[in-house]
């Protein structure tokens, strides 16, 4: 019930990108890059006391098992886009960059059940590759209710047929919660398992992030190639 | 911004005159290729090529859909690009534009006119056909961004599986063997500044640039071509580019799985 799916972590797998990382967890497959921070446009979105976050969630028209997807935001990727641009705000040290913007993309290329805590996963590890000054390294994981019982990382499976899904962004130096949904059924006791059940995993995340980070800069490389297996 | 490119212009003219590159290659030689076929399950075709820095990759859904009124026992191939704004700091988010547009129609013109596809085996009853969509992802963008989508577009097709139909429903997870693929198609990109033409252009060759050429061939003919940029070229040029595409193709192909 604390098992993690297979989690991967590779940092900076893109060229033109200012930071970016790629993440294979479970069978989603996710790819996170990050511009800024430069200077933001259109003007008038501009701070004067902090660099302007933004985020795109978006999934590729051929990563689910289904039907082709179709192009263009849709109102579930619009949410997500806005919840982890905010948990990002958070962290971000905006203030040292007025007038600018800092942009997080997120492809999904295939999606297996929790691309939202993946995608803030990797997203965090692109920033941190971005040498953008954040206070803290995001992790995020979820966690469900199936058959009764409280359960770490759901898949696809679980996530449809579970009964109660609560994804969740930590901090895990203040040990607060920068992301949070949750869906279905729970008691108080519950959702307290749920989230001790969810730190403990967002600690294991957290040090593959940190790992990526490292890696980066004891292999160094002309030029960087995103390998799929 | 323009100004800009006007120095790599007259930088990259410098150079070109002296028969050099900025990355040493010769005028007819492309950057370092790879491919990955096969990077996606979700996908019945994925792929992702790379041509020096760009980074592209291709994925390949199956669905029912309504055949088109004059091709009523065809099936529906469709096409479409996106210019990923994580892939540089040139592309923007929002929808299509006319760069996106031109470069998918580009590959889906070769792929389409050398009938590499049987679309009629598309077929499934009345008013049923299977759609085969191709979408091009481009991840990194360093240039050249048509030869490195059709490549990636191609090893995505070599890659794809045929779904599993069952009561003109498809059966996902489940497949009916490999989506059978004719010949291989490849295109042959080359920019043109003044008078030198030059075979793969890197971005910075392609900011500078008149003018580009495309060629897609198969082993026998030339089965597509599309030309961009303000420059012109001359008959001769055509004809000469015309038989380095088929030399250089040949090469691709050799690149390409199966």
């Amino acid at each position: 019930m604390d098992e993690l799916r297979p989690v991967k972590i590779v940092a900076r797998v893109l060229n033109d990108a200012d930071g970016s990382a790629y993440i294979e967890w479970g069978k989603n497959k996710i790819l996170a890059g990050v511009y800024g921070p430069s200077e933001c446009v259109p003007r008038h979105e501009q701070s004067l006391y902090r660099a302007v976050v933004r985020c795109r969630y978006n999934m590729a028209p051929f990563s689910g098992m289904e039907e082709h997807g179709r192009s263009g935001p849709s109102r579930r990727s619009k949410e997500l886009s806005k919840v982890i641009k905010e948990s990002f705000e958070n962290v971000i040290i905006s203030e040292n960059f007025p007038k600018t913007q800092i942009e997080i993309f997120v492809e999904v290329l295939q999606s297996d059940g929790g691309t939202r805590c993946a995608a803030v996963t990797a997203a965090a590890v692109a920033l941190a590759d971005a040498g953008i000054p954040m206070k803290d390294m995001i992790s995020a994981v979820a966690v469900c209710k199936i058959d009764g019982k409280m359960a770490v990382d759901p898949g696809k499976e679980e996530d449809n047929f579970g009964e109660s899904d609560m994804p969740i962004a930590f901090s895990p130096r203040t040990g607060e919660l920068l992301l949070y949904q949750m869906d279905g059924l729970l008691t108080r006791d519950e959702l307290a398992e749920g989230l001790k059940l969810a730190r403990d995993a967002s600690e294991k995340i957290r040090k593959l992030q940190v790992d990526a980070i490292k890696k980066v800069y004891e292999e160094p490389k002309e030029e960087r190639f995103l390998i799929v297996k | 911004m323009e100004s800009i490119n006007e120095v790599k212009r007259d930088s990259l003219l410098a150079l070109l005159s002296a028969g050099k590159r900025a990355d040493g290659r010769g005028m007819h030689d492309y950057r370092k290729i790879t491919l990955q076929p096969g990077v996606t399950q979700n996908a019945e075709g994925s792929a992702i090529a790379t041509i020096g820095k760009s980074q592209v990759m291709a994925g390949i859904k199956f669905d029912i859909a309504k055949p088109f009124p004059d091709r009523p026992t065809e099936g529906v191939l469709s096409t479409s690009a996106d210019l990923l704004p994580l892939a540089s700091h040139l592309f923007e988010t929002g929808p299509p534009g006319d760069e996106s547009i031109e470069l998918a129609r580009v590959v889906d013109r070769g792929i389409r006119s050398a009938n590499i596809i049987d679309l009629n085996s598309f077929f499934i009853e009345a008013e049923k056909v299977l759609a085969l969509y191709i979408d091009i992802y481009v991840l990194d963008h360093d240039g050249n961004l048509i030869d490195a989508s059709s490549l990636a577009s191609m090893a995505a097709l070599l890659s794809c599986r045929m779904p599993k139909i069952e009561e003109g429903k498809i059966i996902r997870g489940e497949y009916a063997g490999k989506l059978p693929i004719k010949e291989k198609v490849v295109t042959c990109t080359f920019g043109k500044l003044g008078e030198r033409i030059f075979l793969d252009p890197a971005l910075d060759e392609e900011k500078g640039m008149d003018c580009r050429l495309t060629f897609a061939t198969t082993s026998q003919h030339i089965c597509a071509g599309q030309k961009g940029g303000w420059g012109a070229f001359s008959e001769k040029d055509l004809l000469h580019l015309a038989d380095i595409s088929m030399e250089k193709g040949a090469e691709l192909r050799a690149l390409l799985p199966g």
